[in-house]
């Protein structure tokens, strides 16, 4: 951080100059090659391009490969249990509207053991970034089969290949009642990834980020044609969507409109996921209900209100 | 009808003699939704804001709407109203006022009456369909056999005297009926009807105040039994309320930021009992989407320095367990109330019992100190909640209450706090977090640190659920797991150095000493002094402090022949088929005290899910210390 003080020259400065080294803490531990590293520096570009007070800023995370992605920022974070990212997030940010609340989870997290608090996180709209980081595979534990896996993945539960079809993200979250932000993006795509973050970061709500990853240890084979063929990616583009530089938007292939606005639509969109992987805003509503306002509608009651409202009850006690 | 002597009269009826009697244990009984409960916590009241001592404890069926006419529906309430202090349901009951007679056979199941005990009895079933008359006679003969003293009320006729539907407003017609019968103030009782149908119609309320009217006079003309309860009004103020409701009050008092709570019974009513309030109080309540979403919700907001509750029962806490390890781990503080009821699994949902003393204490992941209190009270339900969420912040710590179905839904009056500002939570500090400190600096003294809030400039760190150091970096050494687990652990004894040792009810030392805790302490120290008046040689101590265990245990216990454990929940008795000495399982706070004590303590418990009675503790003692201590009746 660079602090100049204010007579040190006449120009008016900011009063802190928070620099990408300032988010960072110990070196990520990552396999090489693994998609959250690329995660990472996004989110810290994200954080210097919005110079968020790294004491006002919260990351939340669950269980798994990516849900160490706290212990690798400079800011508070919550490195909890399996699943549970969510709850603890929406505690967080409850009562304190001043932070700055980013969850980061996994499919395994966030599509399966903690399904339950999914849904109903998308439903409560807090405002928080979340961003799902999708590899289609149980890393940490040592490649089992994720309901994201797709259907016939070989893994160390399914050796012949898994049984059942995988859990559409996108769609789902787009089924739930009062969804705000949804987007898909992939980890090889950086400028698509950090235009995509940033669009969520401005949200007002929850912003559902899922963010197609490599796996380079357990599914290579997988990811691999994905990567390498320009087909395999499809963009979704609006003037309301994500933004991209022209010379960006024109290095992908197949580019579609879609308005964001428009859920119907955005769900017609999310079942391509099985010929192609669209990315983009597949929808926005900044109008969803917060449950967050509701949970700071009544901070800063003076002490002798307080007193009062108990009081009053008590009354109704007494004998 | 124990300690009765033939005296006064009451002023507001004419001629009638009263007897004179120190207590009373009334029960009115009926068919869900009928308004018992209503109607007996109405006397309760009405007996409190007279001065009385009163107990009341709701007989709860399964269901919301469980069968007519049937034995598992029997809904109602006991009312126990004394010249002095009471402090537990009681023995058997003295009046027993039933809406139909099926009702009463759950009742007589869980020995709630004795030969002697009066039951008024609706009689309009007399002159039903004939399967309901037969099933009537054939009851009324079997009470009869029984020793019960029948009295056949036509409650119905009586009310539709008054009103076109008799259901709306029985009960408080059987509230006149009552407070004639034990001479309670019809003014106090006027206005304790305009309170309960404040929200309602004046017609409503008029209506209900002439059938607390009629009710009254048909006792005076056709009943001849009447009583007084003598009293003295207090100077001091008082509030009258059931566990639940002192609950929610130290929630608010206690300055809670979160409440964040499933519901799930017998807690649930604690959360309706704040929810109008809570948020002019400066706190929110969250419903959360489950069990485990209720605790990380409530260790989010404390993470993040807003002070959290959260309120569940025994399969709750089965939920929450993974969260109450990171709460341990990670030294989140946190006030969690168990209100227990009768397990495992689904169990009683509504019956209590002290069953998860063992799966608080142990039931996590390795090595998990908690600090665990239990209120006695319903007075200390309110205060331990204040005390509890001080600890938790002193602590770094998860704190549980442990009360249960008996404190929940028991009411008894006790004088009315005054509300400090100084139980509210310090504002969050926000101030720069100190140069050099670090997120659990361990006190190597105390185990304890402080901890740093978001916000605070300059204390940045990631909690973790997994082995960290003081730093809260993973910790790849091991030595730093065996370091952390006793700094957590140390955080116990340093509390517990700050403990009194408790105090013995009865002589210092002497042939038996009972131990009991939470809400049993009522019946416990009655029976106590019962038998100690029949000259047994009986002490009793409660403890209030489970995790640590107050001290000098080993020592108080040392002083007395023999040592046994009062509790509602499982432990063997020994001849029963299999089990002998060796194999037996103890309940569960004898069992802690062995462990702790190394003394042969032995236990009385039981999982009938009703609250003990001091008849069931003297019934003990009889044999225990081969006197006769109970009179005959």
């Amino acid at each position: 951080m660079i602090a100049l003080k204010p007579d040190f020259c006449d120009v008016s400065l900011p009063e802190s100059d928070y620099s990408m080294e300032d988010y960072a803490s110990s070196k990520a531990r990552w396999c090489s090659g693994c998609g959250a590293h690329t995660i990472l520096n996004s989110v810290q570009k994200l954080c210097k391009e919005e110079q968020l007070t790294p004491e006002k800023t919260v990351f939340v995370s669950g269980i798994g490969c990516s849900s160490r992605f706290p212990h690798y920022m400079n800011t508070y974070g919550f490195h909890g249990l399996h699943g549970r990212a969510f709850p603890v997030a929406c505690g967080v940010k409850f009562r304190r509207p001043d932070l700055n609340v980013f969850v980061v989870t996994g499919d395994g997290d966030c599509c399966s053991i903690g399904a339950g608090h999914w849904v109903h996180a998308i439903r409560y709209n807090m405002n928080l970034v979340v961003l799902l980081f999708d590899n289609a595979i149980y890393g940490l534990t040592k490649k089992q089969t994720s309901p994201t896996s797709p259907l016939g993945t070989i893994s160390n539960t399914h050796p012949t290949g898994s049984v059942l079809p995988p859990i559409n993200p996108i769609q789902a979250t787009l089924g739930l009642p009062n969804v705000s932000f949804v987007a898909q993006t992939v980890d090889w795509k950086p400028a698509h990834l950090h235009a995509t973050i940033k669009k969520a970061y401005e949200h007002q709500g929850l912003s559902f980020v899922r963010i197609v990853q490599r796996c380079p240890v357990f599914m290579r084979d997988t990811y691999e044609p994905t990567v390498s063929d320009p087909d395999a990616i499809t963009v979704l583009n609006h003037e309301d969507g994500i933004l991209l530089n022209e010379k960006t938007l024109n290095s992908f292939r197949h580019i579609v409109e879609h308005d964001p606005s428009d859920i119907i639509k955005a769900r017609e969109k999310a079942e391509i996921v099985k010929e192609t992987t669209p990315i983009g805003l597949f929808y926005q509503n900044e109008n969803a209900t917060r449950y967050d306002q509701y949970g700071a509608h009544n901070l800063g009651i003076s002490t002798d209100d307080r007193l009062s409202a108990i009081n009053t009850l008590m009354d109704r006690y007494a004998i | 009808m124990s300690n009765t002597s033939q005296t006064t009269h009451s002023e507001k009826v004419n001629q009638v003699k009263r007897r004179t009697t120190t207590e009373a244990i009334v029960e009115i009984v009926s068919d869900s939704g009928e308004g018992a409960q209503k109607c007996g916590q109405s006397l309760g009241a009405i007996s409190a804001k007279m001065g009385n001592g009163v107990w009341t404890v709701e007989i709860i069926p399964a269901e919301i709407q469980p069968p007519a006419r049937s034995k598992a529906g029997a809904s109602g309430i006991r009312v126990r109203m004394g010249t002095n202090k009471v402090t537990n349901m009681g023995d058997h009951a003295d009046i027993v006022v039933a809406l139909n007679e099926q009702v009463l056979y759950g009742r007589i199941d869980q020995n709630a009456y004795k030969s002697g005990t009066i039951l008024l009895i609706e009689n309009k079933w007399a002159t039903h369909t004939e399967e309901t008359r037969l099933a009537y006679e054939e009851s009324i003969d079997r009470f009869k056999e029984l020793g019960y003293i029948i009295h056949e009320i036509p409650m119905e006729k009586e009310c539709l005297k008054h009103v076109s539907d008799a259901r709306k407003g029985k009960n408080m017609w059987v509230l006149g009926l009552l407070c004639n019968i034990y001479d309670r103030d019809l003014d106090i009782a006027a206005n304790q009807i305009r309170y309960v149908f404040r929200k309602k119609k004046e017609e409503i309320v008029q209506s209900n105040l002439n059938l607390l009217q009629a009710g009254y006079e048909y006792a005076d003309q056709n009943i001849d039994m009447h009583f007084t309860i003598p009293s003295e009004l207090s100077e001091e103020e008082f509030v009258v309320m059931n566990g639940n409701e002192a609950v929610s009050l130290g929630v608010m008092a206690a300055g809670m930021d979160v409440c964040s709570m499933y519901p799930i019974t017998p807690a649930t009513s604690a959360t309706h009992a704040m929810a109008e309030t809570i948020e002019s109080a400066g706190g929110i309540i969250h419903q959360a989407e489950d069990e485990i979403a209720a605790i990380g919700f409530a260790i989010g907001s404390s993470y993040a320095g807003k002070t959290a509750v959260t309120i569940t029962s025994g399969p709750g806490i089965a939920l929450k367990t993974e969260f109450i390890g990171l709460a341990v781990m990670a030294e989140i503080p946190l006030v969690i109330v168990n209100v227990q009821r009768g397990g495992p699994s689904t169990g009683l949902p509504t019956k209590v019992e002290q069953g998860d003393l063992l799966s608080v204490l142990y039931g996590a992941a390795g090595d998990a100190p908690k600090i665990i209190i239990a209120p006695a009270t319903i007075e200390e339900c309110f205060h331990y909640i204040i005390l509890a969420r001080k600890l938790a912040e002193s602590f770094r710590s998860p704190v549980f209450v442990l009360t249960d179905a008996n404190l929940a839904t028991g009411v008894q009056p006790y004088p009315r706090p005054k509300i400090k500002s100084e139980w509210f939570a310090a504002p969050i500090d926000q101030s720069p977090w100190k140069e050099g400190l670090r997120a659990f600096d361990w006190d190597s003294e105390t185990g304890i640190s402080k901890r740093p809030i978001p916000g605070q400039k300059g204390g940045m760190y990631t909690l973790t659920g997994l082995a960290h150091d003081e730093e809260s970096h993973v910790a790849y050494d091991p030595s730093i797991n065996q370091q952390s687990a006793e700094n957590r652990s140390r955080k116990l004894a340093a509390l517990g150095q700050t403990l009194k040792k408790p105090i013995v009810n009865g002589d210092e030392e002497g042939d038996l000493l009972l131990v009991g805790w939470g809400s049993t302490l009522g019946a416990i120290e009655e029976a106590v002094g019962r038998a100690r008046e029949k000259g047994a040689n009986v002490s009793s101590l409660h403890l209030h402090f489970l995790s640590p265990l107050e001290p000098g245990l080993k020592e108080i216990f040392g002083r007395f022949k023999k040592v046994k454990t009062v509790e509602i929940n499982y432990s063997d008795t020994i001849g029963d088929p299999l089990i002998t000495k060796e194999n037996r399982r103890y309940a569960q706070l004898a069992w802690y005290l062995r462990a702790h004590t190394l003394k042969d303590i032995d236990c009385f418990s039981n999982v009938y899910g009703q609250p003990i009675s001091p008849f069931r503790i003297l019934k003990m003692l009889e044999t225990e210390l081969d006197l006769i201590l109970i009179d005959e009746q």
